[in-house]
């Protein structure tokens, strides 16, 4: 035990030693939540479009002023020739153009249809998307207000929503959990990983095996400074969520901070496992940039909903450990859910760090031997 | 001359020797490419929805039949109790539901409208916006079809949309030159950094700062090997966007390349600064996935970058793969050619001289 805790008592003071890294893995997380929570949105504000009039009457103006007054579009420029819409798009000048047709107001006056086009770059789906249904919205909510009459507006069936759970739509419900998932990741398995292969690789493992600690001590003494961290900067984010974004955490702190400890078991265990296989910290950083990092983010439903992905990929989420532990954060934090809602998936929390860990047993005799 | 081509053998050697390594750089970056295109898609296809009918008349059943025909939604639960349609909400097993009230029909024939409820998880705010704007699209379609048409009211204006370069809203057009953007200045930047490094840990360095080899001959040395292999992986991974996802490359092979070559050679600077301020490999790998983690965010692969707020744009003046995000989607999706690109390029040329430049400067040959 005393051998334990002197290693234990170095490891640490490897890390602190280590001021640029300290500083990285304490500010990472802030820096992750503050771009997530400030830069990175769907939301469309001042989109850059250009409108081509070929009717230039009081009913055109009007809808083009209702278009920039919203503050989604900011008007970019005047076109008068269709030759233009290539060239606009192709320097990433605008992002929409909207043409009217000749004799707009004029064919409403006559009870026909004024016709207009809205051309997007599709060459950004989601954002296209989205501004094309912006731009008729604005359109036919001109046509609802000035064109038509009371009577004929209210027609219909109307449908009333209501968004559960977040009913200011906001994005930190989302990337509060998906950040928590990377960085625990990040931290837990990819520093041990390479903190255990470093000391293969430098040989100095050796020295450590024929030392009087077993080599489940080296092991949990590597483990447990990045433990600590790990849950430190599961904490520090947490704060943040709360206290600058708002996130409510609906259901116990307990449990969330609970399932956040599992997780980071997890990521520990993965890590080991991964310094079983790996020759050298090239190898190990590889494997753990690539083989963790994008899955990450891109396979475990932080960003792109599980949902959508194809059938094959869906199942190949339900190896990725980052899965189960945001499907479990977002119920505790967002859906106030209880133990008794979440057990399967700790459960599998659980049953993935036994197997990491038997895995890494398994290949640590096979190197012995 | 003659120094810098032996230091080049010596590192292709190396590269090529440890075949584990060689298969991984070049298999991983392939497979994830693959994998991750399909599933980094906003499309929604699939939402599973609950239905609560009280009506149960033929309007009412006709507007379900609507939602579940179409292929956004499918109806996994049909029920009266409000109980059990939160609970599949909180479950996860469904993410809408339907409500439609007693005397709905009755509503529509006496009042000419009417009026159902949507609700929505809305835990993942920009899939709720979609899965909103699918149901809004569904019941007007059933108000113009549905209604007697006396009672219709037409628009007086028509609004059509056309998508140009995508006209089928293709999520992996855009997601695929993003993510070969990542692993491109993954692969380059961060495996030269270890690379060079590595090195330094092992002591290998100082015998090859006792040789009269120049410090500009080392760093072409390290740098070299690596922008070879990124300008591969690029190949390999245009080549898997057209057999396997038919993305074509619209703009010209030559403007692409040479944008890249020029990106490679400061991202690759870039990572070899951090290599030269660096003494460890785990110091390396931090701090430059700090600095990839940042930048690839900010760079608009996920989201557009123009409706980040103001110093987020400003950050992106620095930011070498914002430039590159850019640029890889005007060409292959737009078709831009060289002067389209003009700013990005000359941008790009003052980084890469910048960037090798201090690289370097900071490399030092001797041990203060």
């Amino acid at each position: 035990m005393k051998y334990f805790i002197a290693f234990v008592k170095k490891e640490f003071r490897h890390i602190f030693r280590d001021r640029r890294t300290l500083l990285i893995l304490v500010g990472m997380p802030i820096a992750q939540i503050l771009i997530f929570g400030y830069a990175i949105t769907n939301e469309i504000k001042d989109a850059a479009i250009a409108i081509h009039d070929k009717s230039i009457d009081y009913q055109t103006r009007e809808i083009s002023n209702k278009l920039t007054a919203s503050g989604y579009f900011v008007l970019k420029s005047d076109i008068n020739d269709i030759s233009q819409y290539e060239e606009l798009f192709r320097l990433n000048a605008v992002k929409e153009i909207i043409v009217f047709e000749p004799n707009f107001a004029k064919n409403i006056g006559r009870g026909d249809k004024g016709k207009v086009h809205i051309i997007t770059d599709a060459s950004e789906p989601n954002t296209a998307a989205m501004l094309s249904s912006y731009t008729s919205g604005i359109i036919n909510s001109y046509a609802a207000n000035n064109i038509l009459t009371q009577d004929q507006k209210d027609q219909g069936i109307r449908a009333e929503t209501r968004m559960l759970y977040n009913p200011e739509l906001k994005d930190v419900f989302m990337f509060i959990p998906g950040t928590m998932a990377l960085i625990l990741m990040l931290v837990s398995a990819m520093m041990t990983s390479v903190s255990i292969v470093r000391e293969k690789e430098l040989g100095t493992m050796e020295i450590l095996l024929v030392s009087p600690l077993k080599p489940y001590h080296i092991i949990l003494g590597k483990v447990v400074p990045y433990l600590l961290l790990a849950f430190l900067n599961a904490v520090v984010i947490l704060l943040l969520g709360i206290f600058v974004f708002g996130l409510p955490i609906r259901g116990s702190i307990l449990l969330l901070l609970f399932e956040s400890l599992l997780y980071i078991m997890l990521a520990l265990s993965l890590g080991i496992f991964i310094s079983t296989i790996a020759k050298n910290q090239m190898m190990a950083m590889f494997i753990s940039m690539f083989a963790l990092m994008l899955p990450t983010t891109l396979l475990s439903g932080f960003i792109f909903p599980i949902e959508n992905m194809p059938k094959i990929l869906q199942y190949l989420t339900l190896v990725m450990p980052p899965r189960w532990y945001i499907v479990v954060a977002k119920a505790v934090m967002l859906k106030g859910a209880s133990i008794f809602v979440i057990w399967k998936e700790t459960f599998i929390l659980i049953a993935m760090i036994f197997t990491f860990l038997t895995l890494s047993i398994i290949k640590f005799k096979e190197r012995l031997n | 001359m003659k120094s810098l081509l032996f230091l080049l053998e010596k590192e292709f050697t190396q590269i090529f020797r440890d075949k584990t390594m060689l298969k991984m750089m070049v298999g991983v970056p392939i497979f994830q490419l693959i994998i991750l295109v399909n599933a980094a898609t906003f499309d929604l296809k699939n939402t599973n929805l609950t239905v609560m009918d009280f009506d149960r008349s033929n309007n009412s059943r006709e507007l379900v039949k609507r939602f579940s025909d179409s292929p956004f939604f499918t109806a996994v639960l049909s029920t009266n109790s409000e109980q059990e349609a939160y609970t599949a909400i909180e479950k996860g097993r469904a993410d809408a539901i339907l409500t439609i009230p007693r005397n709905f029909e009755r509503d529509i024939a006496v009042n000419h409208k009417a009026s159902v409820m949507v609700e929505i998880n809305a835990i993942n705010a920009s899939a709720a916006g979609l899965i909103n704007s699918y149901s809004n699209t569904i019941i007007s379609n059933f108000n113009q079809d549905q209604l007697l048409p006396g009672q219709k009211v037409t628009m007086p204006i028509k609004a059509d949309i056309a998508y140009w370069y995508n006209p089928e809203l293709n999520y992996k057009f855009f997601m695929l030159p993003g993510i070969l953007v990542i692993l491109v200045t993954i692969m380059g930047s961060f495996m030269a950094a270890i690379n060079m490094v590595k090195e330094k840990e092992l002591g290998t360095i100082e015998q090859l700062n006792v040789t009269p080899l120049r410090k500009s001959s080392f760093i072409a040395s390290k740098l070299l090997p690596f922008w070879v292999i990124a300008i591969i992986e690029l190949s390999f991974g245009l080549l898997i966007g057209f057999v396997l996802f038919n993305l074509q490359v619209k703009g010209s092979f030559f403007v692409l390349y040479s944008f890249t070559a020029i990106y490679l050679i400061a991202v690759l600077g870039l990572g070899l600064l951090i290599a030269a301020l660096s003494d460890t490999q785990q110091q390396v790998m931090f701090v430059s996935f700090f600095f990839l983690l940042i930048f690839i965010l900010m760079s608009g692969i996920f989201t557009s970058v123009e409706s980040m707020p103001h110093w987020a744009q400003q950050v992106n003046i620095i930011n070498p793969i914002a430039y590159f995000m850019r640029v890889i989607r005007m060409v292959i999706l737009k078709g831009s050619g060289f002067y389209e690109i003009r700013h990005e390029l000359l941008s790009m040329v003052i980084f890469a001289f910048a960037s090798l430049t201090i690289s370097i400067k900071a490399f030092r040959k001797t041990v203060s």
